[in-house]
């Protein structure tokens, strides 16, 4: 791929195309972790190490075994599509996958895990996670620009779900009258971010 | 039909292969843990309060367990518990008063007499570096609440601009006393009957124009108990080591209303609100 087509893939997933705010994908953890900055901090680390590996691995099951026509001589099957199920396999591989790295880095790396271990169980089937993996199959990407693909998703949902709980910080403080006090004004501050974005959004076609 | 038996055919393998993997990776992998850490983590509170200093309940049942904190560590556990834990490790439990917090103020907005408008953000600490919010006493409670966010237990209640808190819901975690900006949160032992709800070490002529509710120092409750109330300069408290009980109150006829048990301190303010609104 040309340098410019790398460029579209980052700018594209990072800003343009943010997954929470111009997909409306992931909200969940979005509204849900974005109270404290410390905790949208470690949810964001969280969740670019499971966007990227779960975009590689979805990517990597799709183009090896989903996309590819079957046949199976010995049940008599001939030239089977499946793909239609690949929603079904990418939840299971990742969330698979997510569970088997979690195990394995509360054994070898426990600080790691201090850090983002609370969070890995709450992400392994969110809807930006899957919704990044199935992205990458509608735009016919290779595994390595899915997962390049993957990583800037991510990146980009650090970035919404840091301002905004920054925001979210500076509001708990602030004079909100009363009907629009808790999730009522996170959400419409969620709503005025979104606009924020919007700017962006002639930057790659 | 052929691709229904195909599809059945290879979600049912991609998940029975994925299933073995992490059966296999959660027996080889397993971290072993001290198995009476998860005993000890249930019979403390679970609130993850903080207030042993540790990161929440689980990492003080480690530090209990791996002897590195006193069974008593967590002050909101009551002594059972505490005998429980320690009895469960084959240690002694070690005897601790129950503390509760009290504010020791009667700086109500209706009390009051206010120096300036404050405007800024609605929090102690944000207030207290603003010179100290609107009222004009510099030792009272700025009463923005910031310990009442603070609190897990629900304990603390801004009541007419006067952080109150409740003994009964307290359970002497100290957060509060943490948190609070002008350190004025004691904790006191829950044993404690009556307390001098003033926290001003000004003159006692320039604390009454700043607050209705101010102590004036007229030392009747030290002539009536002199062992057990103590002054410090014009500051006038309980002595907490030896702590009066509720019968000083009717000894004392304390004429500022400042000598009071938890129960009147709390009517006294709730009842301050209920004159203003007559008044208005």
């Amino acid at each position: 791929m040309s340098l410019n087509e790398w460029l579209v893939i980052t700018i594209g997933a990072i800003l343009v195309n943010n997954m929470v705010l111009a997909r409306i994908l992931g909200i969940c953890p979005f509204l849900g972790v974005s109270k404290k900055l410390s905790t949208a901090l470690g949810m964001s680390g969280a969740l670019i190490f499971v966007m990227t590996l779960a975009s590689f691995a979805a990517s990597v099951l799709y183009n090896c075994l989903i996309s590819v026509k079957h046949s199976v001589p010995a049940l008599g099957l001939q030239n089977v599509d499946i793909s239609f199920t690949r929603i079904l396999l990418f939840i299971v591989v990742i969330a698979a996958l997510v569970q088997l790295v979690e195990i394995i880095m509360q054994k070898f790396s426990p600080t790691l895990y201090g850090a983002l271990g609370i969070y890995l169980p709450l992400i392994t089937t969110n809807c930006c996670v899957l919704g990044a993996a199935e992205l990458n199959v509608n735009a016919n990407r290779t595994v390595l620009g899915s997962t390049v693909f993957g990583l800037c998703s991510g990146i980009g949902f650090s970035i919404a779900v840091i301002l905004f709980a920054s925001l979210r910080e500076r509001l708990e403080l602030s004079k909100i009258p009363r009907p629009f006090q808790g999730a009522a004004i996170a959400l419409i501050t969620a709503g005025i971010l979104a606009m924020a974005f919007m700017g962006f959004s002639g930057l790659v076609k | 039909m052929d691709t229904i038996i195909l599809s059945v055919i290879v979600v049912g393998i991609t998940g029975m292969v994925l299933g073995g993997f992490i059966a296999v990776a959660a027996k080889k992998f397993a971290v072993e843990l001290d198995p009476r850490i998860d005993e000890v983590a249930g019979m403390l509170p679970g609130a993850n309060c903080g207030g042993c200093g540790f990161a929440g309940c689980s990492d003080l049942a480690k530090n209990i367990v791996e002897g590195n904190a006193p069974a008593g560590r967590c002050p909101v556990c009551t002594a059972e518990t505490v005998e429980k834990i320690a009895a469960f490790l084959g240690q002694s439990a070690e005897k601790k008063e129950k503390m509760v917090a009290v504010v020791l103020c009667s700086g109500t907005l209706s009390n009051s007499k206010m120096a300036a408008g404050y405007n800024g953000v609605l929090d102690c600490r944000s207030a207290n570096i603003m010179n100290g919010g609107g009222k004009a006493c510099r030792f009272g409670c700025i009463g923005f609440g910031t310990c009442t966010r603070t609190c897990k237990f629900g304990a603390i209640e801004v009541i007419d601009g006067l952080a109150v808190v409740h003994p009964e819901l307290c359970v002497g975690c100290g957060q509060c006393a943490e948190v609070c900006p002008r350190k004025m949160i004691k904790l006191v032992p829950a044993t404690t009957q009556v307390h001098v709800y003033c926290n001003s070490l000004e003159k006692p002529v320039l604390r009454r124009k700043k607050c209705a509710g101010a102590c004036i120092s007229c030392r009747k409750c030290i002539k009536a108990e002199p062992e057990k109330m103590s002054s410090q300069g014009f500051m006038v408290r309980v002595n907490y080591s030896n702590a009066p009980d509720a019968s000083i109150v009717e000894k004392a006829q304390c004429p500022a209303k400042c000598l009071l048990t938890p129960e009147e301190h709390l009517k006294a303010v709730r009842d301050g609100i209920k004159k203003n609104e007559g008044a208005a």
